[in-house]
């Protein structure tokens, strides 16, 4: 299992630098991680472990940099269960001017290249179902998978509580497992951090990539505007305060530097022990975890 | 009192002021969405399982549950009457029982389950020990054990035991599936 993980690592390095990318490293302590809803860090002293990078790598590219990747442990509070973990491995890249659409692109090439590099193939037995990494990855917009599975739409009328309920009960369980699968569009409500879709502002262009029916990757084109971007962190702040979690400060220096000009970007988080828990066909992160927290 | 970020496999728990015992548990979370916890309860009366969905700030209260290690002592028409050490007395309704009622013995040592006091399940030792009332003549020199003919113990539960097992014979009997085990002797 660790050879197989340090084989993934490499493959990923190799398709990066391959690239064109920087590998960089941001603070894991830091003063104010990202006002999300359903996100909380752990207490770190006076400060907060991350619960992901974005923030800092968005920095980098309003600093100048067009193309970095990072590969690094992350924490979330209370996150314990067959996928997930409290401290985990994450692998983000960001790149600028560039969509959603081109982030997907380029992980389609990833997810191939990496499952060439360690299997020598891009395909899966996985859980008693054959997966066809290429050439094919099926698109649903989140409306679509709702219509279907759940019966309604979320985003003609969006309903929060119902919205994560109905997700994984019955979307996830029932997306197709013969290829990967990517549902994207979500309702904007559940994307803090996205662009709004030009053509339909009721939803975002984000998406997340599903393989076996397991969530691996979720995406976004940036949100670059500070004032709509420091909105939605007051708001997000508000609705914590209500539900009695704790409040982290706004991260000032993301802001300014949204202010000072994000170009048109576009990034994505890859959980990195799902990627080998699926190529190791495992079921749980038990199985690829060699410290498992009890 | 539980909140949800508690629930794991083998919590018991109380709906409705019924007790249930998490058979099956997952955390699940949408990414960027709520924790939810799936889990799948069984009746600890009834054995009827359900599935629920719980989001974090779901809680769930406590049963209040007693184990107390008693002795079978007598059986009065449908109640089933034990006494633990202090010889306090403590008596169990047929339907609690079910087909375990059939394995009791006497001064046998078993563990009762009670919530808000009254008892919900009886729990025997692994095997017990009966003595065969009624069954057809053995075959004699036939030790097979696959092949199987009812017999009837006391109390008149019917089993299915191996030809060689005659009438007096005291078996083994498995109380987690009700079925013979060995034979302890011949009569």
């Amino acid at each position: 299992m660790l050879a197989l993980r340090s084989r993934i690592l490499r493959a990923i390095r190799q398709f990066f630098d391959a690239r064109g990318f920087l590998e960089v490293e941001t603070p894991v302590r830091i003063a104010a991680p990202a006002l999300e809803l359903h996100i909380d860090a752990m207490p770190s002293g006076d400060a907060w472990l991350r619960t992901s990078p974005e923030l800092h790598m968005k920095r980098l590219l309003a600093a100048g940099c067009e193309r970095v990747y990072q590969l690094g442990p992350c924490f979330r509070q209370g996150e314990r269960g067959q996928k997930h973990h409290p401290e985990f491995t994450l692998l983000e890249w960001y790149r600028t001017s560039a969509d959603y659409r081109d982030i997907l692109a380029e992980t389609k090439a990833l997810i191939a290249a990496v499952a060439k590099a360690v299997l020598g193939r891009t395909w899966l037995d996985y859980r008693r179902t054959h997966i066809e990494l290429m050439p094919v990855w099926e698109l649903l917009t989140v409306a679509e998978a709702f219509r279907t599975f759940a019966g309604w739409n979320p985003v003609e009328y969006f309903d929060a509580d119902r919205f994560d309920l109905d997700m994984v009960n019955k979307v996830e369980p029932n997306l197709p497992t013969a290829c990967p699968v990517v549902l994207m569009d979500y309702p904007a409500a559940v994307a803090a951090l996205a662009r709004r879709k030009p053509e339909d502002p009721r939803v975002a262009e984000r998406w997340e990539l599903y393989i076996g029916g397991i969530e691996i990757a979720n995406a976004f084109s940036e949100l670059t505007d500070p004032a709509e971007q420091r909105k939605r962190f007051e708001a997000c702040a508000a609705e914590r305060r209500v539900l009695g979690k704790p409040v982290y400060p706004l991260d000032e220096d993301f802001l300014a530097a949204l202010e000072s000009g994000l170009p048109p970007a576009s990034g994505i988080a890859l959980g990195v022990d799902r990627l080998v828990m699926l190529l190791a066909g495992a079921v749980s992160l038990d199985d690829v975890l060699p410290f498992r927290e009890p | 009192m539980y909140s949800a970020s508690d629930l794991r496999k083998g919590l018991r728990v109380e709906i409705d002021g019924v007790p249930f015992v998490i058979t099956d548990f997952n955390f699940v979370k949408p990414g960027k969405g709520a924790s939810i916890y799936n889990c799948r309860l069984k009746n600890m009366i009834t054995g009827a399982t359900l599935t629920r969905s719980y989001r974090s700030n779901d809680t769930l209260n406590e049963p209040k549950l007693e184990e107390r290690t008693m002795r079978y002592s007598y059986k009065d028409g449908d109640e089933y009457v034990f006494l633990d050490k202090n010889f306090e007395q403590l008596t169990v309704r047929a339907e609690v029982l079910g087909d375990s009622r059939f394995f009791l013995v006497e001064e046998i040592e078993v563990d009762i389950l009670i919530h808000n006091d009254a008892p919900i399940g009886v729990e025997l030792p692994t095997f017990v020990e009966k003595t065969i009332v009624e069954t057809e003549p053995g075959a004699r020199g036939n030790t097979a054990t696959n092949v199987l003919k009812p017999a009837k113990i006391e109390g008149g539960y019917e089993i299915q035991v191996p030809l060689f097992i005659n009438q007096g014979d005291v078996i083994r009997i498995d109380t987690r599936t009700g079925g013979y085990s060995d034979r302890v002797r011949t009569a």
